[in-house]
């Protein structure tokens, strides 16, 4: 099939950006989206022009290294994948696509489509573990049974890949979701709870400092998001924040 | 006489960890605070290498080139971990993990080390549980497991098909935990261009800025190469697409042996290529052998329809279908390990019974796994004469809730339902067992240099068992490594800070900026991508899954040429001091261009079948892999001398006390 | 508002403006619809709600202040949530996950406003002016009656302009409503089996309530 790719260029972060057009032919519906990008690059390089660039690597969905909006949507018109799992059979003849980053204050571009989503690591460094040394004198693992339901609810939460797409999705840019993963997974679990107050607080402190917006509620990060985190995360988020709050 | 000094300890197997713990220097804390320690990656090996030593007390760098030390490619491993916990009561040990992943690896590995791999797998899951890692549990509360290729228990330890995601978030969050508190600096978005050597010792590398294309200069009393393997020098294979040699190969360039190139693991559940412009391939899990029943259609005419798409696979009957792996090796069915059941697949599409169009795939079917869920599910839900549409629909929830992810992803990818048809699968390039050639305390034959995990050859000989490469990275990172590099660095104590003003860093920066000019200025019109494309064809076609002397000889060969051709034609486009994926690629597979031949070269001189190496004039008459222990009970390092063909072989040894060889067999 | 300084702690206190201002709603429904059934309850309520000293001097500046919090939070928050993208997106297809409601609370939160501009001007300001300027707090007119509901009335009858103002502010009360009360349950934390329950009630409520203004300036209108 044929394509015209809208696709955002932008030199680094402080260059201003702008959309470029590029028609492309002959692809394929068993194609991955990303292979459509290769396909453009490797035309690109031919023809002398710098290539796009963009951020990806194992291609299977779980890393959360790609990102880009298309057409208005973090990850595409898809749900449950990321970029890297979206086939061109989506696509028809002749369509349009726009491109662009996954856009936010606290997701400067890098360059072209790739941002730098560093703000999220520096969430997780405010908290997003268990004090516990890793050098090898820890209890046996099944001294310490846990529900299978909690444990299953906290894996849910754990399967967040980081990506950025709930970031993007958000009218607000808030990551709220990102943030109440990770909370979530260990206010689940026993082994979490002792460090719980103070975990929620320096996160959500460390949240608002990276210049996220606020969560609306309105539920996009939760339909775009590829692992399908869910919103009841935000509430235990909210729940987990208040109660610290209040236990100052 | 041999260079090489594997420093095994001596005394009895099981007491050898121990008694060496015993035995090594130790650097005391306040010591810990003036040494500095690189870790190149940060997937598990090196993520759990990096929180661990900044737990110690040393000063950690640590480098990826991904946006975050979290997207490293251990995060895509599915099915699980192994562990000698023996929770499910089946006879399991830790001798009786060492045997199997001796036996696994075809007696290619160093006892020592495995059994020491065995030792402390049973920590690793305390560690990572202690770590809220949700590993999946019964209803009783307590941990899963299931059962994986080649061996004979339940020991994999799993959380659903995202195992190798849940351990390196554990490791990240360690990571993170230091970062915290300032003993770890993180540098994303680096690559390490070259290791740098003062005094004949590794004191620390030249990296470039992937953003900003400044080429930094970085020292440290020790250098950690945690890179990863590199199975993308067959450019289709299971890794990510970033997944490079370049730490590693640079590191062998300044005098680290490379032990076993040839030793590749070929996966055999991986969905089929499906175009000629595919970059990567997509693996599915080895838990779904536990479940699926692999088959092609036992008539030729059966195949050939199917690969015409006249004929579907429910169509066959169950008579006219040929469970080769169930017929060929009935102990093991189809959990026979990896290299086995590739090889047999291959077998049997080279034979004219494949069944994708291009006649190169087989299937992998679960309709009678959810025959025999479905029945179980109605008879303990109180259904006993349940109608055929019921168990069905039950077994299919079953299913689902053991696979769902991973059969959402086969439909993604492909546009068929595995829940209705079988899967279609085919082998490909997975892991690399061979590495840098470490001794026993994970250091290479550059003082100062270690590998972990992926990146080194020990544990898994020339064939990995499943779930074994998480138990070997997690083993090497939280608990071989940190102890065993404070003997090397107990020496160093009173070195002081590493200056990179030096004239070695000088060199170092020289020759990468050099390389770079190289390539910025070769006149070329080719995308790296291209040359990448022909040498991972070659790798495919001549050094894959089975090998022979001529085509191995006309792989160097071609190799050569193609490197030759690359650095003519390739194109580079942009600038070098700014992001520029075409330069990060092109420097990729120059490396990649230079190991491909060392591989060959090692596939060539290996003149035997031992797992994943497979010979085509070294077969029994039932085309099992025939080992040659007389002549290849040994290591084959290899150490650099310019060129790739110029390399010089260096042997060790392999001795086996505690374990008898025998001719693997699964039957 | 320079004590809420966490996104969270602002969120809750939105939520729970917003809650307060929902119960506001019941009771304020409650009584106009006595109105439609019964004037002469409808004007006993009135004179109570109008001249009880604890409803007048504690509840009524409450009210008044949960009301300007409400709008003046929403506000700031809107302007904080537009800044953290100041570059927009080409193409954002809002739509494809998140309702109109949720994503335009601004827009329906500022014709609520609107309107109770005009509704204060219509009742409020009046009410103010005959009690406390002119300082009549018998509640009675001339003839000696309750005046509150001819007074109502004679704001509907015959006046079709403001009756379709009305009914337009309550449409977009509903949207506000039809996001925002089950939103604060949400934003206290409550996620939990009674859940979706709460959510049909919100929803219920949301249309319910502002139907029912709606119907009651719509019966004045037509009956009188």
């Amino acid at each position: 099939m044929k394509l015209n790719l809208k696709i955002w260029r932008q030199e680094n972060k402080d260059a201003q950006g702008k959309f470029e057009n590029y028609n492309i032919d002959n692809i394929h519906g068993d194609m991955s989206f990303l292979e459509m990008l290769d396909v453009l690059n490797n035309q690109l390089v031919e023809e002398n022009i710098e290539p796009v660039e963009f951020d990806h690597d194992c291609r299977e969905g779980i890393c959360g290294m790609c990102s880009l909006q298309i057409n208005g949507e973090p990850h595409g018109p898809d749900r449950r994948i990321t970029t890297c799992q979206l086939h061109m059979r989506r696509f028809k003849d002749g369509d349009t696509i726009t491109i662009e980053p996954f856009r936010a204050n606290a997701f400067p571009v890098v360059r072209d489509l790739a941002v730098d989503r560093s703000a999220f690591d520096r969430i997780q460094q405010a908290g997003g573990y268990i004090s516990v040394n890793t050098s090898g004198n820890t209890q046996d693992a099944n001294s310490l049974p846990i529900q299978k339901e909690n444990a299953d609810m906290a894996f849910n939460a754990a399967t967040c890949i980081g990506c950025g797409a709930c970031v993007a999705a958000c009218k607000n840019a808030s990551a709220m979701l990102f943030t109440s993963a990770k909370v979530s997974q260990y206010a689940l679990l026993p082994q979490g709870k002792v460090e719980a107050t103070e975990r929620v607080l320096n996160m959500v402190d460390q949240m608002d400092k990276e210049g996220f917006g606020n969560c609306t509620n309105t539920g996009a990060c939760e339909i775009e998001c590829p692992k399908g985190i869910s919103l009841e995360n935000i509430a235990r988020l909210n729940r987990e924040y208040l109660s610290a709050s209040l236990k100052g | 006489m041999s260079v090489l000094d594997s420093k095994i300890p001596s005394g009895p197997l099981a007491e050898k960890w121990t008694k060496h713990k015993n035995d090594i220097n130790l650097v005391n804390p306040a010591n810990k605070r003036n040494i500095d320690v690189i870790v190149i990656g940060t997937g598990l090996a090196g993520a759990s290498a990096s929180a661990t030593l900044a737990e110690l007390g040393y000063n950690v760098k640590t480098f990826c080139f991904q946006d975050s030390p979290r997207r490293a490619h251990s995060i895509a491993a599915q099915g699980g971990i192994n562990a000698a916990k023996n929770y499910q009561g089946d006879g399991d040990s830790n001798y009786r993990l060492f045997y199997d992943t001796v036996k696994g690896g075809d007696y290619r590995s160093r006892e020592a080390n495995v059994y020491r791999l065995a030792e402390v797998s049973g920590n690793i899951i305390d560690q990572c549980v202690a770590q809220g890692v949700p590993f999946a549990r019964e209803y009783g509360g307590l941990l899963d497991n299931r059962s994986f290729g080649g061996v004979l228990v339940s020991r994999t330890f799993y959380a659903k098909g995202q195992t190798g995601q849940q351990l390196l978030l554990g490791a990240y969050s360690a990571m993170n935990r230091q970062i915290n508190r300032g003993k770890i600096q993180s540098h994303t978005r680096h690559e390490m261009m070259d290791l740098v050597l003062v005094d004949g010792k590794a004191r620390g590398i030249i990296a470039r800025n992937l953003v900003t294309g400044e080429i930094e200069r970085h020292a440290a009393h020790a250098v950690v190469l945690a890179s990863g393997g590199y199975g993308n020098v067959f450019l289709l294979s299971t890794n990510a697409m970033g997944s490079n040699v370049t730490a590693a190969w640079r590191a062998h360039r300044k005098g680290a042996f490379f032990a076993n190139p040839c030793f590749t693991q070929i996966h055999p559940t991986c969905i089929p290529v499906s175009g000629d412009l595919q970059a990567k391939l997509t693996l599915m899990s080895e838990s779904l052998r536990n479940d699926g029943r692999i088959w092609v259609p036992k008539k030729k005419e059966d195949a050939k329809a199917i690969q015409e798409g006249r004929l579907k696979p429910t169509e066959i009957k169950e008579e006219d279908r040929d469970y080769y792996l169930e017929r060929r090796y009935p102990a093991f069915g189809n959990l026979v390990p990896r290299d086995v059941a590739s090889r047999a697949a291959k077998e049997r599409c080279d034979a004219g019974y494949g069944v994708n169009k291009t006649g190169q795939a087989v299937y992998l079917d679960f309709a009678s796994a959810i025959e025999r869920y479905g029945k179980e599910k109605a008879f303990s839900s109180g259904n006993k004469d349940a109608s055929h549409e019921e168990i069905i629909k039950l077994g299919k929830e079953v299913v689902e809730a053991k696979y769902g992810n991973l059969f959402d992803m086969y439909e993604k990818i492909t546009d068929q339902n595995p829940y209705e048809t079988p899967m279609m699968i085919f082998p490909a390039v997975h892991y690399t067992m061979g590495g840098l050639w470490v001794d026993y305390n994970l250091m290479t034959t550059i003082p100062g240099c270690y590998a972990t995990g992926e990146a080194n050859f020990s544990d898994h000989g020339a064939n990995r068992l499943g779930a074994s490469a998480l138990m070997q990275g997690l083993a090497d990172g939280y608990f071989v490594l940190p102890y065993t590099i404070g003997d090397y660095l107990s020496n160093d104590i009173q070195t002081g800070p590493i200056s990179t003003e030096s004239k070695e860093f000088e060199e170092a920066e020289k020759s990468v900026r050099n390389q770079i000019d190289k390539l910025m200025n070769a006149k070329g019109d080719k995308p790296a991508d291209y040359f990448h494309r022909k040498l991972g064809l070659i790798m495919w076609n001549k050094c894959g899954m089975s090998r022979n002397e001529k085509e191995l000889k006309e792989a160097i060969e071609e190799i050569a040429e193609l490197r030759e051709d690359f650095y003519k034609n390739v194109r580079v486009t942009g600038k070098p001091n700014v992001k520029n994926q075409e330069l990060e690629k092109a420097m990729r597979v120059a490396d990649f261009l230079e190991l491909g031949e060392l591989f060959a070269k090692d596939a060539l001189h290996r003149n035997e079948s031992c797992g994943g190496h497979f010979r085509e004039e070294y077969q029994t008459e039932e085309g099992e892999a025939l080992r040659d222990d007389e002549n290849f009970r040994y290591v084959a390092a290899w150490e650099y001398k310019g060129e790739p063909k110029e390399a010089v072989l260096h042997k060790e040894e392999l001795v086996y006390e505690n374990i008898e060889l025998k001719t693997r067999s699964y039957k | 508002m320079g004590g809420i300084k966490t996104s969270i702690a602002r969120k809750v206190a939105m939520a729970l403006s917003g809650l307060f201002l929902v119960l506001f709603l019941l009771q304020h429904f409650t009584i106009n619809f006595t109105s439609v059934v019964s004037p002469d309850t409808f004007n006993e309520i009135s004179h109570f709600m109008g001249t009880n000293f604890l409803v007048q001097a504690v509840l009524q500046p409450i009210l008044i202040f949960g009301v300007i919090f409400h709008f003046v939070m929403g506000f700031i928050l809107e302007a904080k949530n537009r800044s953290a993208r100041s570059v927009k997106y080409g193409v954002y297809n809002g739509g494809a996950n998140a309702s109109w409601m949720s994503r335009n609370m601004l827009i329906s939160g500022a014709v609520v406003l609107a309107f109770l501009g005009l509704h204060f001007y219509d009742f409020w300001v009046h009410e103010m002016q005959v009690k406390y300027l002119e300082g009549d707090m018998t509640g009675l007119n001339q003839a000696g009656e309750f005046r509150y509901y001819e007074e109502t009335v004679a704001k509907f009858a015959g006046q079709p302009i403001r009756v379709g103002l009305y009914v337009i502010a309550f449409v977009f009360l509903m949207l506000h409503l039809l996001h925002g009360f089950a939103s604060s349950f949400q934003t206290m934390g409550v996620n939990n089996k009674y859940s979706s329950a709460i959510k049909k009630f919100t929803k219920a409520f949301a249309i319910v309530i502002p139907l029912g203004f709606a119907f009651v300036a719509i019966f004045h209108f037509i009956n009188h």
